[in-house]
Parts: structure tokens; sequence; C-alpha cells
């Protein structure tokens, strides 16, 4: 495949740039095959103690125009032996774009990310969080959106309308990293009469300028984050998500100062109409510096702490309330770009509520990576969001063949 | 967090590595015919005969030579001459399969740290990354971050040393001690054939003044008539004895890119 592919590439470029109407068109992605294992017993009887998953991501896209055209596909599917809640797939990305001298315009389901913090992403609200595929919350559902881009020298406004809303998926009964009692899906109540097809709206204007990267964000329309009701299910009790309307305004900055990077992340968020969300604030502000070369083999070492607020209660806020996140990103610069991350989440309010998690990876021969995680959860007061997981701590090894 | 974010380094000016021979407006003290005027004066006629390339495209291929094993990198460099300041290059990576779509712009500048972004396309995220990191090593090749940076004026204090005979081609020897405190280098030797004005073999010395590293520049093409191009790059690590080798293929010139090619939004949908 890829000592085809070099040859067909060169030849592609070369076309392209003699035919302006040339289309080129590449398959890539990757497939991976997971173990977990949860050493602690659960809180509940039902749920499992390991879990094989396999999980395949490919994505095809093709360009025309000289590229000024392309349309874009990314599909995903994880199977999990434990929880057929987190069997589940997706379609990430499924757009056309085109590229104007100074705009862009994309149409069909994306993704689009927002800010500069690691810890959590305050401002990032276009997608939802694929709840069910990993603990940290980077993976993300596709959404349905039309978006308009101007790129001016004055900095660059996106404009965004959301006709679709995404509910978050949950764990299963079987499952862990969920609730107690279990929240369940295909129960969501919303705010709008509307329910998932109440239109959203979002703009956002970022500008580069020197060492600044500043961002001003603003969005209505169905809160990507729900509240949780208790309901009775049959003879049990469990939860139900509920999705109020919102405003949110949001600004992101990072300063770059040599080694440093100093960013800050800030929301504020409003109920609309008789929305059961209580209006909050929070933020998001840390550093990262990076040691280059810190032995003879040149390792970087990134550190990183990034200090977090929300005025909700502890309860509502989740796991950043008042928490300071510390962590670093080991680069060993070899061949196989080995990279180690670790990290510890800790409640400054509650020396027993903290999360940790060590992340480390490396490539096997040219189209394989080997994968490792370990999450560490603890928490002692019922209160406190974390509780329910305090006994899904676990440690996971994957391979991921990409083509 | 799931990717690193430091892999890359900008790969201006087509890689010409005659990066060491450049300086503008340095001050000089010193006599016409001093050897630190001598090496100046080849650093600028090096500079002189790259200028007006406006932009280019190239495919790039490094082989990394570890012991038994080979391993190979690909990516495609887009560059943009820009006057006044540094080039603007966006680098786009296609193997290892891993890292492809990941994708690298840096606007390198003559008075300033560089500008760098990286385009993360697991997450869809650009980061903004510090550029201090010269000296580290490139996807894990003998290739310093610095080796592959752009064509920058006022980088190094230059002296001739000698005329020597290198393979058949009379040529300059010039010393060049970078002026960065953060070059992993204290000083390289250049061998400059007289004719043609291009670096054939730069010499690396390590802050003990030790030799580090040799570089071989060879299979040089014509480009316009004018801009003459190493098709093949060897870098050889005396410590290690560990080699890089860096091919570049299919040369464009004249491809209108613009601008509008190199800018945070072009970065995310660079494939």
């Amino acid at each position: 495949m890829k000592k085809l592919s070099l040859p067909l590439l060169r030849l592609s470029v070369a076309a392209i740039a003699l035919n302006p109407l040339f289309v080129h068109s590449e398959l890539l992605g990757y497939i991976g095959l997971q173990g977990r294992v949860y050493p602690t017993s659960a809180a509940e009887a039902e749920q499992g103690s390991e879990t094989v998953s396999a999980v395949i991501a490919p994505e095809w896209f093709t360009q025309w125009n000289d590229g000024d055209d392309s349309f874009n596909i990314k599909a995903f599917y994880r199977y999990d032996s434990l929880d057929s809640e987190r069997s589940h797939g997706d379609l990430r990305e499924f757009y056309w774009q085109h590229v104007g001298p100074s705009w862009e315009l994309s149409i069909g389901i994306n993704r689009v990310f927002w800010g500069v913090t690691e810890s959590q992403h305050l401002v990032d609200i276009i997608n939802q969080t694929d709840f069910v595929e990993s603990a940290d919350g980077e993976d993300k559902l596709g959404q349905p959106m039309i978006h308009f881009a101007s790129i001016q020298s004055w900095g660059v406004i996106d404009a965004f309308i959301l006709p679709h809303f995404r509910p978050r998926e949950f764990a299963g009964q079987d499952g862990r990293l969920r609730s107690t009692p279990a929240t369940l899906n295909n129960q969501e109540r919303y705010q709008s009469d509307k329910e998932d097809e109440h239109i959203d709206y979002a703009l956002r204007w970022s500008h580069y300028l020197g060492d600044w990267n500043l961002g001003l964000s603003w969005f209505q329309g169905t809160s990507r984050e729900p509240l949780y009701e208790v309901i009775i299910n049959g003879s049990d009790f469990a939860l139900a998500p509920y999705y109020p309307l919102i405003e949110q305004s949001g600004i992101d900055a990072q300063y770059i100062s040599g080694d440093w990077l100093w960013k800050l992340e800030a929301i504020h968020r409003r109920g609309l109409g008789h929305s059961l969300a209580e209006d909050m604030n929070a933020s998001t502000a840390g550093f990262e510096y990076t040691f280059t070369g810190i032995n003879t083999r040149f390792w970087d070492l990134g550190v990183l702490l990034e200090y977090s607020y929300d005025s909700r209660s502890k309860a509502q806020a989740g796991a950043f309330q008042n928490d300071i996140f510390s962590g670093g990103r080991l680069s060993l610069n070899d061949i196989a770009s080995t990279e180690i991350l670790f990290g510890i989440s800790q409640d400054l309010d509650d020396s027993d509520s903290r999360s940790a998690v060590i992340e480390a990876s490396t490539r096997v021969g040219d189209t394989m990576r080997l994968i490792t995680e370990l999450y560490h959860f603890r928490s002692k007061q019922t209160a406190d969001p974390l509780y329910s997981i305090r006994r899904d701590s676990y440690v996971e090894l994957g391979l991921e063949y990409y083509f | 967090m799931s990717i690193r974010t430091q892999f890359i380094a900008p790969f201006v000016s087509a890689l010409c590595l005659c990066t060491a021979l450049l300086a503008n407006g340095q001050e000089q003290n010193n006599t016409a015919n001093s050897p630190e005027a001598i090496g100046l004066s080849i650093a600028k006629e090096m500079k002189a005969r790259d200028r007006g390339w406006v932009d280019n495209s190239a495919e790039m291929e490094m082989v990394l030579h570890n012991g038994k094993r080979e391993s190979r990198r690909e990516m495609r460099v887009l560059s943009l001459e820009v006057a006044d300041d540094g080039d603007k290059s966006m680098t786009i990576f296609d193997s290892p399969n891993d890292v492809k779509g990941t994708a690298f712009l840096s606007f390198t500048h003559t008075n300033a740290m560089d500008d760098q972004w990286l385009y993360l396309p697991a997450l869809k995220r650009v980061k903004r990354i510090a550029s201090k990191n010269k000296s580290g090593p490139f996807m894990g090749s003998e290739f310093a971050y610095e080796d592959l940076n752009s064509f920058e004026v006022e980088q190094y204090d230059y002296r001739w040393l000698r005329d020597e005979t290198l393979d058949g081609q009379d040529c300059f020897v010039v010393e060049s001690i970078p002026r960065d405190e953060y070059s992993g280098y204290s000083k390289q030797i250049s061998w400059i054939d007289k004719t043609h004005y291009r670096a054939l073999k730069i010499d690396f010395y390590d802050h003990k003044n030790t030799l580090l590293k040799t570089l071989t520049l060879s299979d040089y093409q014509l480009h316009l008539d004018k801009f003459w191009r190493p098709t093949k790059q060897s870098m050889l690590n005396h410590k290690n004895q560990r080699r890089t080798e860096v091919y570049l293929r299919n040369y464009q010139f004249g491809t209108g890119l613009d601008e509008s090619d190199f800018t945070e939004n072009s970065l995310k949908r660079a494939r």
C-alpha cells in the first residue's frame, strides 16, 4: 500500500498542478483492538469487570476544482463485549466544503474545536461529547451544521446554524463509568417543544496577533450538557437527562512567551425562558512549559498546570468546580514517536476527590501503535460527581493499525 | 492530548541548508579583506542567488537508518517567499500512517521568534506551539529542527577559513557561528562551490566543540535556470553512527500559492 501510494501521490500532485479540475480522492483510517480491566469490584452487581472492544474508523475524501471543493466522510464504529450501550457507531463527518478567496462554506455533519486549555474544554460547545467512547471527553459526535467562515485581516468570523441536536449516550447497566443509578438512553427530555429539532446558532471571532491568540464566542440553543432527573423505571430508580435552553458567551486567550504558553478559557451561561439551568460562570486558566532536550537522548518534557473554577454547586458543576490539574507530556523523540502523558486532577475542597491518568503510546513497525492507558478515580463523598465511578479505575491495553 | 505537539519543524526555503551562510546588515568592523568580511560576502552572494523563487512545493522522503532497521517519513512541503521577513511554510505529513493528515504551519521571522502551529486531525484542533526547541531531533531522525529551518538572515557570524577542492570542485570553506543561544551547535563549517555558491558539505560541532554530524548535499538540480536544489541530503551522526537521508522530489515553482494558503484555516483543510 505504502510503496504504491508514494508514486501515485506524486503523480496526483503533478496532475493537480496541470489540471485545475483534477479529482483527488483518498481512503485512510484505523482499526483497533482494546482490552480493559477494572481491578476493583463494581459498585453494582450487574456491572462487569473486564471488556474487550474493537474499533474501526475509516475516512474518505475527494477534492476537485483545484482543491476548492471537497467532500469528506469519516465514520466510526466500536463493538464492546461488556456494555451494549458502548457498542456504538457515529458519522463523525459527512460534509461538502467550498473554499472561496476569503471565505469557506461547509454543509453537512462535521466537528469543530474551539479553545486552548487541556484539562477541560469550556468554550468548545458545537459538538456533543461522545460520552461512552473515552473517559477524557475528547471524542465528539458529528454535528449537522451549516458553517460559514469569513477570513479577514482583522480575524476570522465563524457563523453556524445547527439544525439538529445530538443527545449524549450513556453507559448501560452492565457497563462501568456510569452514574448510579444508571442514566437511561432514549429517555431525554427537552425544554424546547421542538426537542432535538430546535435550531441552535453560534458565532465566533478569533484572531492571532503576534504572541497572542484570542477568541470570543457566542452560542444560543440546547445545552450540550444535560441536567439529570430521577425517574422511576419499572420498579427501579433511574436518571434521565434533561436538556435546557441556554445562551453561552465564551472567551479563550493564549499568550506565548519563549517556552511558556499561558492559557485562559472562561464562559458565562444563562438559562433561556423557564430554564431549569442555573446561570453560571466557569473558567480554566494555567500554563504549559516545555523543557527541551532534558537528557542526552533529547527527550522533551512539557509540564502543565491548570486551575478550574465553576460557580455552580459541586453536584452540578461536574469534576471541575475548584480543582487543580497538573500533568506532563514526555516525548522521547525516538523513531517510534514514543510519548507518555500523565496528569492528576485534585479537588481543592475535598482531599479525597481526585482522578489521575497515565497514557503511553509507541509505534510498532510502520503502521501500528501500541497504547496503554491507566485511569484512577478516588472519591468518598456521595455528593461528589466522581463518587459513582470511584470503583471504576481501569487499565487498558490497545493496538491500532493505520491504513 | 493524544498526539504529541512538537514533532515537526519548519522546512522552508526549499531546504536549501545553505542557511548557515546568510547575513544582512551585520555590523562590520572589519576591513574588506578580513576573513570575516570575505565570509559575509560569500553568504550575501548565496542569498542573492536564491532570491525571487516566490513560491514552491516539493515532496520529501526521509529515510532513517538505525542499525539494521530502516524507516521512512513522507511529507509535502509548501513554501512562500516573504519580502523583508522570513518565509512561510506548510508541511503536510503522509507517512507514517498514524500521523497522516497532521500538518504544520510556520512563519519564520528575521528578528523575532518564529510563529508555529500544529494541526491535529484526530481532534480537528490547531495548537499554537512554542518555537524555542531547535536542537531536538525531527521525527526521530538525525536532523535537528534547526537543520531543516529556513533561510534567514542575521542568524550567524561568518569567517572564511580557506579555499579547498571537494570532489573535484573548487570550494570556499566558511565557518558560521550561530547567534541564537538555543542552537545546539557551537559552529558549522561549510564547503561552498565557487561556481554556483551551493553548499556541498556541512560539519556541525556541538557545544564541546567536537564534530557531531556531517551533512552531505548532492544531486543538485537547476530550476527555472536560476535555483539550485539538492535532490539528496545525507546526515551522518558521528556519535551514534546513525544516518538519515532526505530526498526532495517533484519541485514545482510558481504554483500560485499566496498568503491565504498559509493561514490557520488552510492548515485545517490541508490534505
